[in-house]
C-alpha cells in the first residue's frame, strides 16, 4: 500500500515537473516571438510600402511623386490618407509640375507555381500600360521567372494597348498572351518560349485586371487631377 | 577520499582545456554537417541556387542553432526527459519565427526569395540533432562553441553549393557578371537537378580527400 502510494505520488510529482518545464517554456517562447513581432513590425511596414512605391516608380515612368486613392462602393476614388492601404486602392503618379502622368494599380492571379502579384502602369492619356513589375512570383527559377527579368517580355508593356470602345465602359481588346514571335496587334503580349504557362498567366492576369480597371480610371481621370491640385 | 577528488579536478581542467577548440573547429570540417554528417538536405538542395540565398539561408540557420543550444543547455537540468523533444521544437520553433521575422525586417526582397524554407528551418534535423546530441548533455560554453562551428560549416557546405550553381547556371557571382556575355548559362544547375549534380561532385571531392588521408 505504501509502495503503491510512493509510486503515484513520484508519478504525480513528475508530471508537475514536465507540466512547469513545458509550460514554462511555453510562456518564455511566446513571449519572444510577441516581442520580435512588435519589434520588427513598424519597419516590415515601412519596408513594404518603401517597395511597393518603388515599384510605382518603376511602372509609371517620369514620375515625381505618388498618392494612393480608394475605390469607393459608388466606382469613386477618394483620396486614401494614413496607413491603411486595404481594399481596392489604384496609385496615381505625378511629374514635377503636378500633372497626371498615370495610375498604378496591382493585379494577381494564378501561375504556374503559385499565385503571381504584379503591378502595372496605365495611362490614360496614351490609353495604354505604360509599365509592369512583378512584385511575387514563385515561378521556375530559369523558365518562370523570365516573367520578371526577360527584356524581351518586359517590352511588351512599354506601350501595351488598352484603349477603350465606344461605350467606354468595356475594352476594345482584351489583352492576350500569344505565342513568341506572333505579336502583330498593339494589344497582345508576346509570350516566352520554355515559359508558356507563366506569360499565359500573365496575359490573363493583364487581360482581366485591365477590362476592370481601366474603364474605371479612365471615367475617373478628373478624380486623381482635382485632387491633386487642392 | 582526496584520490577520487583530485581526479574529478584533472577530469574538469582536461575538459576546460582540450576540448573548447575542438568543439568549435569540428563542425568546420571534420565534422561538417552537409558534407560528412549528410544532414539537413532539404535547404541545402532547395535554397543553394544563388551564393546570396546559400549564404542568407546559412546565417539564419545558425543563428537559430545557436540560440537553441544556448536555451536547450541551460535549461538541460529542467526539462524532464519525457518532454525533451517537445520542449526542443518549442524552443527551435520560436527562434525560426523570430528569423523569419528579422529577415523581413532586413530585406523584403530577401524574404521573398528565400521564401518557404525559413519556416522549414524547424524541421532542419541538424538543430534537433544538436539540441540533443550535444547541447543537452554539455556545458554552455561548450554548446555555445559546437553551435558556432556547426552552423559556420553549414554556411560554407551552402556557400560552396551556391557559388557554383550561381556561377555556372546563371554566369555571376553574388549578382557581378563573371563571364563575358557569349557564355551560355547551364540553365540545369540553378533547377533542382542542379543541386544534387553539385552536392554529389562536392561530396566525392570530400570522400576523395578523406580517403586519401586515410591512406596515407
Amino acid at each position: 500500500m505504501t509502495e503503491a502510494n510512493q509510486i503515484q505520488k513520484t508519478a504525480a510529482g513528475n508530471s508537475l515537473k514536465m507540466l512547469q518545464a513545458m509550460v514554462g517554456i511555453g510562456i518564455f517562447c511566446a513571449l519572444m516571438i510577441v516581442l520580435t513581432f512588435q519589434g520588427t513590425l513598424p519597419i516590415i511596414k515601412k519596408k513594404k510600402a518603401e517597395a511597393l512605391e518603388k515599384a510605382i516608380f518603376k511602372v509609371l515612368p517620369g514620375i515625381e511623386k505618388t498618392e494612393a486613392y480608394q475605390l469607393g462602393q459608388d466606382d469613386n476614388f477618394t483620396p486614401l490618407a494614413g496607413e491603411g492601404k486595404e481594399g481596392q486602392v489604384a496609385y496615381a503618379g505625378y511629374d514635377q509640375n503636378g500633372k497626371l502622368v498615370g495610375v498604378a494599380v496591382e493585379a494577381s492571379g494564378q501561375g504556374y507555381a503559385d499565385i503571381i502579384r504584379v503591378l502595372y502602369g496605365y495611362d490614360p492619356e496614351k490609353q495604354a500600360v505604360v509599365g509592369f513589375y512583378v512584385l511575387e512570383s514563385k515561378e521556375t527559377p530559369g523558365l518562370g521567372d523570365k516573367i520578371e527579368k526577360d527584356p524581351n517580355f518586359q517590352a511588351n508593356f512599354e506601350a501595351l494597348d488598352v484603349s477603350l470602345a465606344d461605350g467606354q465602359s468595356t475594352l476594345k481588346n482584351t489583352v492576350i498572351t500569344v505565342k513568341n514571335g506572333a505579336k502583330q496587334n498593339p494589344w497582345e503580349i508576346d509570350g516566352i518560349t520554355g515559359a508558356t504557362i507563366s506569360s499565359r498567366a500573365i496575359g490573363n492576369i493583364m487581360g482581366v485586371s485591365t477590362a476592370y480597371w481601366v474603364p474605371l480610371i479612365y471615367k475617373n481621370q478628373a478624380a486623381f487631377i482635382e485632387n491633386n491640385e487642392q | 577520499m582526496a584520490n577520487p577528488t583530485k581526479n574529478n579536478t584533472g577530469f574538469l581542467a582536461s575538459l576546460k582545456d582540450s576540448p573548447s577548440t575542438d568543439e568549435f573547429i569540428k563542425g568546420l570540417w571534420r565534422e561538417n554537417p552537409v558534407f560528412v554528417q549528410v544532414l539537413g538536405m532539404c535547404p541545402t538542395l532547395a535554397v543553394s541556387n544563388t551564393a546570396m540565398n546559400a549564404l542568407a539561408m546559412g546565417l539564419a540557420t545558425t543563428f537559430v542553432l545557436l540560440m537553441s543550444n544556448l536555451l536547450v543547455s541551460s535549461l538541460r537540468n529542467f526539462i524532464p526527459k519525457q518532454v525533451r523533444i517537445a520542449s526542443y521544437i518549442l524552443i527551435i520553433a520560436t527562434f525560426v519565427t523570430m528569423t523569419d521575422y528579422m529577415i523581413q525586417a532586413i530585406s523584403v526582397d530577401l524574404h521573398k526569395s528565400l521564401g518557404a524554407f525559413i519556416s522549414l528551418i524547424v524541421v532542419n534535423c541538424l538543430i534537433l540533432g544538436r539540441a540533443e546530441a550535444f547541447a543537452s548533455k554539455n556545458t554552455l560554453g561548450r554548446s555555445f562553441l559546437d553551435g558556432l562551428g556547426m552552423g559556420i560549416g553549414f554556411t560554407f557546405a551552402l556557400f560552396c553549393l551556391g557559388a557554383v550553381r550561381e556561377l555556372l547556371g546563371n554566369g555571376t557571382l553574388f549578382g557581378w557578371a563573371f563571364f563575358p556575355d557569349t557564355f551560355q548559362e547551364w540553365i540545369v544547375m540553378i533547377l533542382p537537378a542542379g543541386g544534387f549534380f553539385t552536392l554529389a561532385i562536392w561530396l566525392l571531392i570530400f570522400n576523395a580527400a578523406k580517403e586519401r588521408r586515410a591512406t596515407s
